[in-house]
């Protein structure tokens, strides 16, 4: 039993999808430049002044969360497609990474807001719709600690991941269509991005991405070795019921 | 049309079942009557108001209906493990879902049929003259209800606390569902009534988006 047992530590993939230092070092390195050049390099906007420059954190962010829920939808439909469970692993990685990253938005906006509109918060059509999707993916959180079976857990949740990334652009549009046809303060006017300022905004989308697949991987790994030990633990209850 | 024999026998067997007792129909109705009533007691319901708020509150109370009565759709397979029986049948799985979601988008048509008058009476509203397209969009905001509901409950059934986790899965996910029916009903109200196409069109889509959806991954639900 002692040679199965390794060999089941040995198959989780510590070296496939763990992180390498060399990897975290760069994009450390990475984070630390963005958060320079948003502080620094790009330029103080004109009416808000300082607090501005949340945006090239809080913009990102929501780019980085879409992401992770798209790879959430890749990872439920190849799950159910392929019955491998290390597509479940890496769709309850993804909406976990999307949750921590929308939650970000749902923060960052109110710490914006206030100073700038006033308000802590507001009904704008894209707050509202982040809002919704967040708690979207809570639920689809929520649903995967209420079914104790694997497989069947993994089944449900991924078929619960794909109405919910059906739903998000049905979600935008509706609360899109229903924010214009109803008198709201007057937020975020057009007009063009300077150009420094949507550069410092991608690198710091490219810095977040960065951050999401090193997340992404250290949860796989977790999720990969929570597994194995679950797997250990009833091959050994087994055992011993055999004794 | 492989689908269309067994769809309707299952659908037969669905609706003989709850006909029999009508506890679905009942405890909805009585339901939704009761929340309406307490509506009222948050906010004066004058003409003029009710016209506002009146559709939001009955779609509301549907909703919170729907995912409260949809939980035993599957949940009560399990009792006598029949959902096993319905699988080994040589039939489609599409077909099972197929005639869960048509009866219970049966059950809560019937249930807002009986609904509506006593809606218009409390809250002072005239839905004669508006009748054809409202029971369009209740059609197209119910059966947005009872796809999304029926296949949440064949997912709810193997949870824990699965009558408060349908809720939970379903309200957010059915927000477009709301919106859409909500100022769909609420441009009928007004003065001139007319359907609003644009809002029509997000409750079509919902419909169209999700059957598809459930068509496509919702057999997978069915396996043991």
């Amino acid at each position: 039993m002692a040679d199965g047992a390794a060999s089941v530590v040995e198959s989780t993939g510590q070296q496939k999808w763990g992180p390498g230092i060399v990897e975290t070092l760069g994009i450390a390195a990475l984070v630390a430049f963005a958060g320079y050049a948003a502080l620094f390099i790009a330029p103080t906007e004109r009416t808000m002044g300082v607090i501005q420059r949340i945006f090239y954190f809080h913009v990102p962010s929501a780019w980085t969360g879409f992401v992770a829920f798209f790879i959430n939808l890749i990872g439920s439909i190849a799950f159910l497609r392929t019955r491998n469970l290390k597509w479940d692993r890496l769709a309850v990685a993804s909406a976990e990474i999307g949750v921590a990253f929308f939650t970000v938005v749902l923060v960052t906006g109110p710490i914006w807001a206030r100073p700038v509109w006033g308000i802590w918060w507001t009904w704008d059509a894209r707050l509202t719709s982040s809002f919704v999707l967040w708690l979207l993916y809570v639920c689809y959180l929520l649903l995967r600690t209420l079914v104790d079976e694997t497989e069947r857990r993994a089944v449900v949740s991924a078929v619960f991941g794909i109405f919910a990334a059906f739903d998000i652009p049905l979600v935008y549009f509706s609360i899109w269509l229903f924010r214009t046809q109803h008198p709201q303060p007057v937020i975020g006017q057009g007009g063009s991005l300077d150009s420094r300022m949507l550069n410092v905004l991608l690198l710091c989308w490219m810095a977040l991405l960065g951050v999401m697949v090193l997340l992404l991987r250290q949860r796989v790994r977790l999720e990969t070795l929570r597994h194995s030990v679950e797997q250990l633990r009833t091959e050994s209850a087994r055992d011993a019921g055999a004794e | 049309m492989a689908l269309l024999r067994p769809t309707t026998i299952l659908l037969k067997k669905e609706l003989r079942s709850e006909f029999r007792t009508r506890e679905l129909l009942t405890t909805t109705w009585v339901f939704v009557v009761t929340v309406l009533v307490l509506f009222s007691f948050t906010f004066e319901p004058t003409q003029v108001e009710s016209r506002r708020f009146g559709p939001g509150l009955l779609w509301l109370a549907l909703l919170f209906a729907g995912s409260l009565m949809l939980h035993p759709s599957f949940a009560r397979e399990q009792v006598n493990d029949t959902l096993a029986a319905l699988r080994m049948a040589p039939i489609d799985p599409v077909a099972i879902i197929a005639s869960k979601i048509l009866a219970n988008l049966c059950f809560l048509l019937v249930a807002e049929v009986f609904l509506l008058p006593i809606f218009a009476a409390l809250y002072n509203l005239s839905l004669l003259p508006i009748l054809p397209q409202l029971l369009l969009v209740m059609l197209l905001g119910t059966l947005a209800l009872a796809t999304v509901g029926t296949v949440f409950s064949a997912i709810s059934s193997h949870a824990r606390m699965r009558e408060l986790l349908l809720p939970l899965l379903l309200l957010p996910l059915l927000a477009p569902a709301l919106i859409a029916s909500t100022e769909a009903t609420r441009g009928l109200l007004e003065d001139p009534p007319g359907l609003p196409l644009e809002w029509t069109g997000v409750l079509l889509s919902f419909d169209i988006v999700f059957l598809t959806v459930t068509w496509l991954f919702g057999e997978y639900l069915l396996e043991e």
